[in-house]
């Protein structure tokens, strides 16, 4: 029933906004993994770049896809929790974890192992709108304990202009979408963090943005 | 499904499909002859215009109610990926939701017939509304340049466009060979092509540029060539679809073919300024839809008064 309803939320919602709403320029969409498992690392400005990515896929593959997200903000009440966890599908993610010694990423080994797609936002948070901010580590960690699951970073622009952070109102605009290549595994995590900045930098220097102020 | 379309037009759009039958057949040839050279633009761009004439001729072929919300929808794409294209204000979000707001509104008042609003919504209503609502948020950091771009959007892609929408509620006295859709068919085989005229003879003869600073690739050749091939194809065309004797039917191809050129160099000029070589990525081997209907912007309202002042 609750996969049924997620079914058709994407199908006759998600997808329309998304795809003809808004628009996407999705450049080597032919780097998108299949099958997973996979780990997608994208850039963050708006709530609309998960159902967006989600939108590459084909519906088949919904119930494989699920987005890393914040439970502190996404499990805040528990009718937006119900809905985050069974219709987005979020994992919901410890953001003091860390601090307290224990792991944040407890929720997704299972799901990788069930070889399904995960959605993370190294940036930890949606921050200013169509500004990139520092990738935190932990990413990195995941990255080194499971070395066979394929890191790909997506740059996203233009989803910050769709609807930023503490609006409501979303607005169209055709948005980009550039996938990367698998992250190749470096020796330490400041190493995998470095390539993982560098790559996102790269692929955003591939397009060229308007002003927005 | 084609109970309403006249016979003429019907016989326009089956002959759009033996046009694209010739194009393929022709594409296919050339990629077997000259194997190392590469076409595979070309054979995007036929491609895409299989979708095009197909998502066209089903609009034109259902019902006036959905060739309208079409055209609508075509508005609505080239005002998105204009403002997805230019620099925008952050402040001004919701001021572009009002501006988007104004295309159903000017369908509507073509779907009502009701010319006078038509006329008057967008450069008159619109131009006045922006600017009040941008101005209540305070900002007057950039705001002639939010609110002259804005603007320059709005009539672009929804006003100059939907002057082809109107054509097709034209009543049927003035035109009964074909009725308006014979006009909005006449209109947009024409300007398009208008478009691969010009290219081809530009590809063929082309020698002197005609717009260096904005479109070097634009000849003086490829502009005549085309204009040429637009007002012979206008000849023979207009006698199914129009109501033009052969004077008027010269004309139209004529001032179709200039006022086509017109339209594409403008918008080549915004993307030079803007720095991009495409409009977008919507129409593969194309570039976006604004590098697709950037001559109709022109033609599209020069027609229409052609056409209202001579016959309604």
């Amino acid at each position: 029933m609750v996969a049924a309803l997620r079914f058709l939320f994407f199908a006759l919602i998600v997808r329309p906004v998304v795809w003809v709403a808004l628009g996407l320029n999705v450049r080597y969409r032919e780097r998108l993994p299949r099958k997973g498992p996979a780990i997608l690392a994208a850039n963050h400005n708006s709530h609309v770049d998960t159902l967006a990515l989600m939108s590459l896929f084909p519906l088949s593959m919904l119930h494989r896809l699920h987005p890393v997200a914040a439970a502190d903000y996404f499990l805040s009440s528990k009718a937006f929790g119900w809905f985050a966890r069974h219709i987005i599908g979020i994992l919901p993610l410890d953001r003091d974890a860390r601090e307290r010694g224990d792991d944040p990423f407890a929720a997704c080994r299972e799901p990788l192992s069930r070889n399904n797609i995960l959605i993370l936002f190294p940036e930890g948070t949606r921050g200013e709108p169509e500004q990139m901010s520092t990738f935190k580590k932990g990413i990195a960690y995941l990255a080194e304990e499971l070395p066979d699951v394929p890191i790909i970073p997506i740059f996203l622009h233009g989803f910050g202009k769709v609807l930023p952070k503490g609006d409501w109102v979303p607005v169209p605009f055709f948005c980009d979408v550039f996938v990367g290549l698998p992250l190749p595994r470096a020796g330490s995590p400041e190493a995998f963090m470095a390539a993982l900045q560098s790559r996102m930098r790269m692929l955003s220097a591939e397009g060229q943005f308007p002003r927005w102020d | 499904m084609f109970d309403g379309v006249l016979p003429n037009v019907q016989w326009a759009l089956t002959g759009l499909y033996g046009v694209l039958v010739v194009a393929s057949a022709l594409t296919f040839a050339l990629v077997r002859l000259q194997p190392n050279r590469d076409f595979r633009e070309l054979v995007l761009r036929v491609k895409s215009w299989w979708v095009m004439v197909t998502l066209f001729a089903l609009a034109m072929a259902l019902s006036p109610t959905v060739s309208l919300i079409f055209l609508g929808v075509v508005s609505f794409l080239a005002l998105k990926e204009y403002l997805s294209l230019i620099p925008t204000r952050r402040a001004d979000r919701r001021v572009l939701l009002w501006a988007y707001l104004a295309i159903p509104i000017q369908y509507y008042w073509i779907g009502a017939e009701r010319y006078g609003f038509f006329i008057i919504w967008i450069p008159v209503y619109m131009f006045l509304l922006l600017p009040a609502i941008m101005v209540g948020h305070g900002n007057t950091q950039g705001f002639l340049r939010a609110a002259g771009s804005l603007h320059w959007g709005l009539m672009t892609c929804v006003f100059s466009l939907s002057h082809a929408a109107f054509l097709l509620v034209l009543p049927e006295e003035g035109n009964p060979a074909a009725g308006g859709a014979g006009w909005l068919l006449f209109l947009v085989v024409l300007t398009q092509a208008n478009d691969v005229g010009q290219y081809l003879w530009g590809k063929m003869l082309g020698r002197t540029k005609a717009a260096p600073a904005v479109s070097p690739g634009k000849t003086v050749e490829g502009f005549l060539g085309g204009m040429a091939t637009t007002t012979v194809l206008a000849l023979l065309i207009a006698p199914y679809l129009t109501a033009f004797d052969w004077r008027f039917a010269a004309v139209a191809g004529l001032f179709i073919g200039f006022a086509g050129f017109i339209g594409d160099v403008t918008v080549s000029a915004i993307k030079r300024d803007l720095g991009v070589k495409d409009s977008g990525s919507l129409l593969p081997g194309h570039g976006g839809i604004l590098d697709r209907v950037d001559s109709l912007t022109y033609t599209a309202p020069l027609f229409f008064h052609y056409v209202r002042y001579f016959y309604y």
